[in-house]
């Protein structure tokens, strides 16, 4: 096992981090300023890929699709929270968990009827495709680069959103009194709309640039919405930073813990044995930290609210 | 607007009729369908114990369907293979015999509803949902990569288990079994509300705090309900199994917990009858609309979305015109 394939092997699993963060911070934004359970986020990541890859296949142009699926994602996150979200506010938990369960069985069967069962495919961009040579001699292919960068940026950018803007102050303000900011003349109802289509925009970006690795296909969005819980639960609900660092353990266990674990175990057990045990437990690794962590944190690591 | 009771009876009456029906007129497949529905039923029941009246929101449940279903699995692939299950310490012979194989699925799942009680209950609110979700997904995993019964591809039983008496090949004597299963089950959770476990149990999920006031433990409450919710749905992931003479790992799926808790909301929560009424209309649209066209789910998904906007309480609760079953 040498240093360069450990070193890409993090890299991989920072990169799968950060896609997992563009999830998560749409739902534990959504939760934390409405108080929403969405299971429907996947779906938008969905909405995001197919968006990117029908205007990718039209233009040809990266930047039109990725324009696309943000566009497409934020407008069907607008509409679903107009239309059916807004009447859950108030509703029980599992109100919401069934009536976002119902919208995954719309948005997933709609888009196949649309689309029809076969998986679309989204190209690489030509500029960013291909290998990049780091520091110490590691190949690493530039297109999964650019996503750990532009993952950065998006976490900065949602930084700078919450902490410095104006709208920040009141997202953050609608968190710990919703009655108080409608009693200061902020009109909640846009500001809810607003928030949601953020997450969707989010989501379906993530759906984009994951598309362009996988194939773009109905039920994507399923896997990748239960490890963003996954990630929004053990970072505590409704704190972005928790979402980043939940983000970056969950997408690196889970990377890691695929190519290590049956390494591990071959060191006392025979070899066929080993891989099984191994490749067994590494894909439970990332439920076994979440269920740690809770027995250690009933509220997640920096989340306050249950 | 009509009393419970009646509606419990009367959603009883009619699941037994309809087979009765089918089977007069020589239509095997509903019968089956029937079965099934009873089956879904009977997990639900389970499921409607921890949540509807212990008020726990578990999105786990697949995990003690699935484990029942392996156990059916487990012991009736070592009783077809004629070697026995090897323990290290000492050996099970394999067994097609369902009374065996039903006790098993309720020992086993009541022990994994234990151990996952104890450690979710520690969560409460939206952190209990996930932690019960990540249980079931580490079941679901462990199946799939467990190649030793199927992994992935899952695991056939050629014949179906038997029953003392009982030819479980026919469908309406399997069907039957399956029923007195379930009635047997909703007459628990009768007897159970009633008494004074069920007393606390239902005072705990309105306040913990009360309940603790006058003396009582509301996370052992709340533990004892959940390992009786577990073992009764382990029971039916047994007979589910026994079904479709085949157990895989989507038996462990999330959708199938978040089907369970659907059954339950169209039905009524905390409703005798609501799992029943959720799981019969369950099938029947899926076998009705998925007749029409292949894409049904668009269908039930807004069919679910229109009883969560505007009938809350589902349909027991648009019966009786109450929205819970607690006055």
């Amino acid at each position: 096992m040498s240093t360069i394939l450990i070193f890409e092997q993090v890299l991989n699993g920072l990169q799968f981090g950060i896609m997992l963060f563009l999830m998560a911070a749409g739902l534990t934004l959504i939760f934390g300023v409405m108080g929403l359970i969405n299971l429907a986020h996947g779906s938008l990541y969905m909405v995001g890929a197919f968006a990117a890859a029908w205007v990718a296949g039209a233009t040809g142009s990266f930047v039109f699709a990725l324009i696309a699926a943000l566009a497409a994602a934020a407008a069907a996150g607008a509409l679903v929270e107009i239309v059916v979200i807004r009447r859950l506010y108030r509703a029980a938990h599992l109100d919401q968990v069934l009536a976002t369960f119902a919208l995954i069985l719309i948005f997933s069967e709609g888009t196949r009827w649309v689309f029809g069962s076969f998986p679309l495919f989204l190209d690489i961009p030509e500029t960013l495709s291909g290998p990049v040579t780091l520091p110490g001699g590691i190949e690493y292919p530039r297109y999964r680069l650019t996503l750990i960068g532009i993952g950065i940026a998006v976490a900065l950018g949602l930084w700078w959103l919450t902490a410095r803007t104006r709208i920040g102050i009141q997202i953050r303000a609608g968190e710990n009194d919703r009655e108080m900011i409608a009693a200061l003349g902020v009109d909640i109802s846009k500001l809810y709309t607003l928030v949601f289509a953020l997450g969707a925009a989010l989501a379906g970006l993530a759906g984009a640039l994951v598309g362009a690795i996988q194939s773009v296909q109905v039920g994507m969005g399923e896997p990748v919405l239960i490890l963003a819980f996954v990630v929004i639960v053990i970072g505590g609900i409704g704190s972005i930073r928790g979402a980043f660092i939940g983000a970056l353990l969950v997408g690196l266990t889970d990377t890691l813990g695929g190519i290590f674990l049956p390494e591990v175990f071959k060191l006392f057990m025979e070899t066929g044995a080993a891989t099984q045990t191994g490749s067994a437990l590494a894909s439970m690794a990332v439920y076994i930290l979440m269920s740690a962590v809770l027995i250690w944190r009933p509220t997640g690591l920096f989340g306050a609210r249950g | 607007m009509i009393a419970e009771r009646w509606i419990t009876l009367l959603t009883l009456a009619g699941f037994l009729a309809i087979p009765l029906w089918a089977l007069a007129v020589d239509e095997p497949f509903t019968i089956t369908l029937a079965t099934r529905a009873a089956i879904l039923a009977l997990a639900a029941v389970g499921l409607n114990i921890a949540l509807g009246i212990g008020g726990m929101v578990s999105l786990g449940h697949a995990a003690f369907f699935g484990l029942g279903g392996y156990a059916m699995g487990i012991l009736a692939f070592h009783a077809q293979s004629f070697q026995p299950l090897d323990l290290g310490l000492f050996t099970i012979e394999g067994t097609k015999s369902m009374p065996v194989i039903w006790l098993t699925a309720i020992a086993v799942s009541a022990l994994a509803a234990w151990l996952i009680g104890l450690l979710s209950l520690r969560t409460t609110g939206v952190y209990f949902i996930m932690i019960t979700l990540a249980f079931g997904q580490m079941f679901f995993y462990f199946a799939i990569s467990w190649g030793t019964y199927g992994g992935e591809d899952g695991l056939s039983i050629y014949v179906r288990n038997s029953f003392p008496g009982l030819n479980t090949l026919v469908p309406i004597q399997f069907f039957a079994i399956c029923f007195v299963a379930l009635c047997a089950a909703l007459f628990f959770q009768w007897r159970l509300r009633a008494s004074p476990f069920g007393l606390a149990l239902n005072a705990a999920r309105q306040s913990e705090a009360r309940v603790a006031t006058v003396g009582l433990s509301p996370k052992r409450l709340k533990l004892l309900a959940f390992v009786i919710s577990g073992a009764i749905t382990g029971l039916a992931g047994a007979l589910f199994a026994d079904l479709n003479r085949f157990v895989s790992p989507t038996m462990f799926s999330w959708q199938l917990s978040g089907e369970l808790i659907i059954l339950i909301i169209i039905g009524g929560v905390g409703r005798l009858a609501g799992p029943v009424i959720g799981a019969a209309l369950f099938v029947a649209l899926e076998h009705w609309l998925g007749g029409l066209t292949d894409f049904w789910h668009v269908w039930l998904g807004l069919i679910l979305l229109l009883i969560v906007l505007f009938a809350r309480g589902g349909i027991v609760g648009l019966l009786t015109g109450k929205a819970g079953p607690h006055v």
